[in-house]
């Protein structure tokens, strides 16, 4: 990880979708969906909940469920994802829910996350201190998750997924079930470290104060085929 | 694990478009597992019954056998007694079954709204886990006339100096045994309700029947039941066989003379008169065909009540207040769990008296001695019942996580027709195939050794194990899954680390019936330990012959003892593990 | 996966295998004592023996130590509820055409069960003479070593116990006790419910049913030969299956239900469900009156004109894996130290099988030193010995008695 300095937002770092068509049971969900999310942009996904907006999310990622038929390609920094697995292909989520493992400690957690390229377990743990201190977390490595507020979750989620070392970001509603008190601040939150990194972010939401937020290029999705706008 | 195999045999999925989808993880260890699980299932079952079916219609040259006839069923029809084996077998095994399942229904009917319902949940996985032979042993004490019952009302209030002349077990129509049956029965089937009603949202229906002017009883019966029986179906129709083929209960609480046909077929198995081979052979096809017949009559009759029911359901009738069907729930739920503690209590007592006669309610003698003297012998049987047990809990275990798995990496279920086969060891009678298996055993000189005997095990160790852990796993959140694997592990460390750790508890659980079902195991363990191996159950069925009472008790509370520390260790270790983890603390 | 392949080729092997032919079992030359004693050691001998008796389990688990220390052998009881499935065993193992490396070693046996494993040629030997202790043992006065259920034993077996039918009942609660067959059934008759015999086939009730057989019929010497036909079964047992008739209603649950072995009714006579019953160790009341199994009052009686006597034998089966340990055993087991604590009330209580003059003063010694207690009978006031029919006539009225009374 390299901190907070601005990275550089070449256009050859971006997160590209070509073609994209999804469809489970016979019924077309995407169909020909092209989409190219620059490096330190938010690119917004609106539309109907059902018309495949987190599949589509599933399939970028590479956990997209077998029941459903896929085609086209996503390449990320040039490199083409389709048919890695998801851990190897550098693509960080975020949920509704921050899926913070219950059986684990916060440090834990986010240690999760850490490429075993980064070795030694003081290294590792210097990792974790870091960004809890980041995260304004300072001394809750052996924190039971479960203790936390719903505010500090989600930045420990959100650490989790940057410590390890995604290329793009994905957000799936994240801020769905905060209250509008914390909805802002961790909105920004998320939207700064994204950008401040370079990656490329897709974030699918229902809101449209999410998509202001976001301040970059806005898509509807509807059933079957879409238009962009925005 | 049905579907994965039918998947292999299915052209890949078709490629729409582009860089086809594949599933990450080729290489992958659980892709063979359900085919493997199968194969370790059906074989010995397939080629168990095969080596019974042979021999029942007369060939088995080593005995001379080598021609095909009807031969051995005549001399079956022959026997003395077979009718009224078969009449005996009926009795109990349906009987039995049948006022388990009675008892389940009244419960549920009259007592869900009740404290006691909810309470119930907790006690009931230990009850289950007392085997099949120490609830007999238990029963005996208490229920036969000399038993505990008599002793605590004689003589100041029977005016029995002397127990009094009655066939209290080991009756001629297999009554006790029934009731054994019943007792043994009704955790199991209640644990498999208790489950099911989680599964059809009962409370909602419950609610809108109730709001509909509709009393409790009614209300359960006519929106619940419906619902939740296609759930009970198969476990019920497993206690059926079970019930229909028990052998270690059967010698202890049914009659001798005859015996139920389970016994009677193993009798003849072990008859010096080779000749009744045969005999034996067809005796366990007609096992099988009494197991498939009551099955059958069991599917009829479920048919005739849907009908019947029908018109009571649109007939209106709202019930009354349901406070009958509370009280009658609450006692025959009450009265048969508390007859099965009260064995256990009767065990217990047994094991430390040294001289207890009738009408004494108490030893008059206690002493240690028993426990003292059999410590030599207890400690490997114990080892050996123990190292079983884990073995074959281990095994199945690591069989069902991976089918289970392997079922999450395809992102397909099994249909109902696997769900069938899982249940197949434990609805063919014992009896039917383990004699073939024997001969297959010694055939390639593994009777008696280790591996015989695990697999024995894990034929019915695994659908329990199955069972238990089917749907804890299916329920657990796949994002946790995702979310890992986008953080960068792999399949295997998302499994080891994430999937695993979080389901330590039903994990435990399932263990603990697993191993429970193995200390439980009596015909399995005699055919393929080849009669060397002693458990605890067989040693306390060998004793229940006769033998010394305080001996067989010793035995039958070890036998009690381990599941339930399984059970204890199940509670405790995920509790411990996670003490500190309030996420997965258990609601209370 | 392999495994799994390999394993349906080992099923289809099965089906082969069902109808193939098998190996007949071969005649090995029977092993010399200086041969086996050389051989036995580190072996292990899987000895099955009914374990309905804790007492008799302990006895065997003592005989485990005692070979242990001095031969360096390891005795496993496999413990049966019949012996019958040993002889089962056996059997399932030869038509697997498993000749050698068989899971039996040493089997307690005698009577039908010996005569159906002779007859199959299911046992190892002669070898009974190769041991040295067999010289000790009473071949004169006690001819049942020999002739088991008039099946002669041919070295075959080797003999380790003597039993006899006598009958055990509460003092303090029984004042007479009858003298002959005829008088129990009035004494039953007086006493409802009180008595009752184990179910045949188990070996104590249908030792009663041959004793009542033998008391009662007319033609007594022809019991010594085989059944010879259905005609001549039919006569020979009238009289015990009208003496039966009128017994039934009088015994224990109306002679509807039968205790499951002698253990178990020895149980029941503790329980106080019963007035007497039947015991086949002479010594066995004192025994479990020291167990605090039996009330003290417990004592015992014979019949007048005698009981039923017998011998008990341990046999090796043709393809057992340790034969040498498994003769050393049986040598073992007829030494005056083993048959001495065979013959104490404290550990079993039955007769030894050896003759005393054939003794050391110290071997005899160990006799004289038992104490009998006051519920044992003196060998004098045993009575007289029956003998055991041929076996034939067992397996046919265990069998009639199940077609008459067992449905």
């Amino acid at each position: 990880m390299s901190g907070l300095a601005p990275a550089d937002p070449g256009p050859d770092r971006a997160l590209v979708l070509e073609g994209i068509g999804l469809r489970l049971g016979g019924r077309s969900l995407v169909e020909g969906l092209d989409l190219t999310v620059p490096p330190g942009e938010v690119v917004t996904l609106m539309g109907p909940s059902g018309v495949g907006k987190s599949s589509l999310l599933d399939f970028v990622c590479g956990t997209l469920d077998p029941a459903f038929e896929a085609s086209g390609r996503v390449r990320l920094a040039g490199r083409e994802l389709t048919g890695l697995p998801p851990e190897r292909r550098a693509v960080g989520i975020l949920f509704q829910d921050d899926l913070l493992f219950p059986h684990l400690s916060v440090a834990e957690n986010l240690a999760f996350g850490i490429p075993p390229s980064v070795r030694g377990r003081r290294r590792r743990r210097a990792r974790v201190a870091e960004a809890l201190a980041e995260a304004g977390l300072a001394g809750f490595e052996s924190r039971d998750p479960a203790t936390l507020s719903g505010g500090q979750r989600a930045r420990v989620a959100l650490f989790r997924t940057l410590l390890a070392e995604p290329r793009a970001l994905l957000l799936d509603e994240p801020f769905g079930k905060l209250d509008v008190a914390l909805r802002d601040r961790v909105r920004r939150f998320v939207f700064d470290h994204a950008r401040a990194r370079a990656l490329p972010t897709l974030l699918v939401t229902h809101d449209p104060a999410d998509a202001r937020a976001a301040g970059g290029p806005r898509v509807e999705l509807s059933t079957p085929g879409m238009q962009q706008f925005g | 694990m049905g579907a994965t195999l039918r998947r292999l045999s299915e052209p890949a999925r078709p490629a729409a478009g582009a860089p086809a989808l594949r599933l990450p993880g080729t290489g992958d260890w659980t892709r063979p597992v359900p085919a493997l699980t199968l194969t370790l299932f059906l074989l010995p079952i397939g080629a168990g019954l095969l080596g019974t079916l042979l021999p029942a219609f007369g060939w088995l040259p080593a005995l001379g056998g080598r021609a095909l006839g009807l031969g051995p069923w005549r001399a079956l029809f022959a026997e003395p007694g077979l009718g009224r084996a078969v009449l005996v077998s009926l009795v109990s095994g349906v009987g039995g079954s049948v006022a388990a399942l009675a008892v389940v229904v009244l419960f549920c009917a009259g007592c869900h709204r009740s404290r006691l319902f909810r309470r119930l949940r907790v006690v009931l996985a230990p009850l289950l886990a007392v085997p099949h032979a120490a609830v007999a042993i238990g029963l005996a004490f208490l229920i036969a006339p000399s038993g505990l019952l008599a002793r605590l009302v004689s003589p100041w209030a029977t005016g029995w100096t002397l127990p009094p002349d009655v066939a209290m077990v080991n009756d001629p129509w297999g009554l006790a045994l029934g009731l054994g049956l019943a007792v043994k029965e009704l955790p199991f089937l209640l644990l498999m309700t208790f489950g099911a009603l989680g599964q059809v949202q009962a409370a909602q229906r419950l609610r809108t029947a109730r709001a509909l002017g509709y009393g409790p009883a009614t209300a359960w019966l006519k929106t619940v039941l419906p619902a939740v029986w296609p759930l009970v179906r198969l476990p019920f129709y497993a206690v059926l066989a079970y019930s229909l083929s028990v052998v270690d209960m059967a010698i202890i609480l049914g009659p001798s003379t005859p015996p139920s046909l389970a016994v009677l077929v193993v009798r003849w198995f072990y008859d010096p008169d080779l000749s009744l081979r045969f005999v034996a052979a067809a005796g366990a096809l007609l096992q099988l065909a009494l197991v498939a017949g009551a099955i059958g009559l069991a599917a009829l009759a479920e048919r005739l009540a849907a009908r019947l029911g029908r018109r009571w359901l649109a007939g209106g009738g709202r019930g009354g207040g349901g406070r009958a069907a509370d009280l009658a729930g609450r006692t025959a739920a009450l009265g048969a769990l508390g007859l099965g503690l009260a064995s256990l209590l009767g065990i217990a007592l047994w094991s430390v008296a040294w001289r207890w006669r009738y009408p004494e309610a108490l030893p008059s003698v206690w002493s240690a001695q028993t426990w003292l003297r059999h410590l030599d012998a207890l400690l490997p049987t114990t080892a050996v019942t123990f190292g079983l047990g884990l073995a074959a809990t281990l095994v199945a275990l690591a069989l069902v996580v991976g089918c289970l798995e392997r079922e999450q990496r395809g992102g397909r279920r099994p249909g109902r027709g696997a769900l069938w086969l899982l249940y197949l060891p434990l609805l063919v009678p014992q009896v039917a195939f383990l004699f073939g298996v024997q001969v297959l055993a010694v055939r390639l000189g593994l009777d008696g050794g280790w591996l015989a005997l695990v697999w024995s095990h894990l034929l019915f160790v695994l659908p329990y194990v199955f069972l238990a852990l089917a749907e804890p796993y299916r329920a657990l959140d796949p994002r946790f899954g995702r979310a890992a694997r986008c953080l960068g592990a792999g399949p295997d460390r998302m499994l080891w680390r994430i999937r695993l750790p979080m389901l330590l508890r039903p994990l435990a659980f399932a263990a603990a019936v697993g191993f429970a079902v193995s200390v439980g195991q009596y015909l399995p363990t005699l055919f393929a330990g080849g009669g060397r191996v002693a458990t605890l159950t067989t040693e306390a069925v060998a004793l229940s012959a006769g033998g010394d009472r305080r001996v067989l008790a010793v035995y039958a509370f070890l036998q009690t003892l381990l599941p339930l520390l399984a059970f204890l260790a199940a509670l405790a270790l995920p509790a411990w593990r996670h003490r500190r983890r309030r996420g997965l603390r258990l609601p209370s | 996966m392999i495994e799994t392949l390999r394993w349906f080729a080992v099923a289809f092997g099965l089906v082969l295998a069902l109808g193939g032919p098998v190996a007949p079992a071969r005649a090995a030359e029977p092993l010399t004592w200086d041969q086996a004693l050389q051989q036995a050691r580190g072996e292990t001998v899987y000895w099955n023996a009914w374990a309905g008796d804790e007492r008799i389990n302990a006895y065997i688990a003592w005989v485990g130590e005692r070979v242990k220390a001095l031969y360096g052998i390891t005795v496993e009881q496999v413990k049966l509820t019949d012996t019958a499935e040993a002889v089962s065993r056996v059997l399932a193992e030869k038509a697997a055409g498993k000749t050698e490396d068989g899971s039996v070693d040493l089997v307690w046996i005698n009577g039908e069960n010996f005569a159906t494993m002779k007859e199959n040629g299911l046992l190892y030997g002669p070898f009974v003479r190769e041991l040295p202790n067999f010289a000790l043992v009473d071949t004169r006065d006690k001819p049942t070593t020999l002739v088991d259920f008039t099946v002669p034993t041919e070295g075959l077996e080797a003999p380790w116990g003597m039993a006899k039918i006598n009958f055990i009942y509460d003092s303090a609660r029984v004042h007479d006790t009858p003298g002959s067959i005829p008088a129990f059934a009035d004494w039953a008759e007086a006493h409802p419910g009180r008595f009752t015999y184990p179910a045949p086939p188990d070996f104590i009730g249908s030792t009663f049913l041959k004793q009542v057989l033998i008391e009662l019929t007319a033609d007594a010497d022809q019991l010594q030969k085989p059944v010879a036909s259905d005609s001549q079964f039919a006569r020979v047992t009238a009289p015990l299956w009208a003496y039966l008739d009128r017994l039934h209603p009088s015994l224990w649950r109306g002679g509807r239900v039968f205790p499951a072995s002698g253990p178990a009714e020895l149980q029941l006579l503790d329980d106080g469900e019963l007035d007497v019953a039947i015991s086949f160790y002479p010594s066995e009341a004192q025994s479990l009156i020291d167990n605090g199994r039996l009330p003290k009052t417990a004592r015992v009686f014979v019949l007048d004109d005698g009981t039923i006597g017998n011998t008990h034998f341990v046999a090796i089966p043709f393809n057992a894996r340790a034969k040498a340990a498994a003769m050393v055993v049986a040598d073992f087991l007829m030494s005056p130290e083993a048959q001495a604590r065979k013959q104490d009330p404290q550990y079993w209580g039955d007769d030894t099988v050896l003759a005393m003059d054939r003794l050391t003063p110290q071997q005899r010694a160990l006799f004289t030193a038992i104490k009998s207690g006051p519920a044992s009978l003196p060998p004098d006031r045993l009575g007289p010995v029956l003998l055991e029919p041929h076996p034939t006539w067992m397996t046919r009225i265990e069998a009639e008695w199940a077609r008459r009374y067992g449905g």
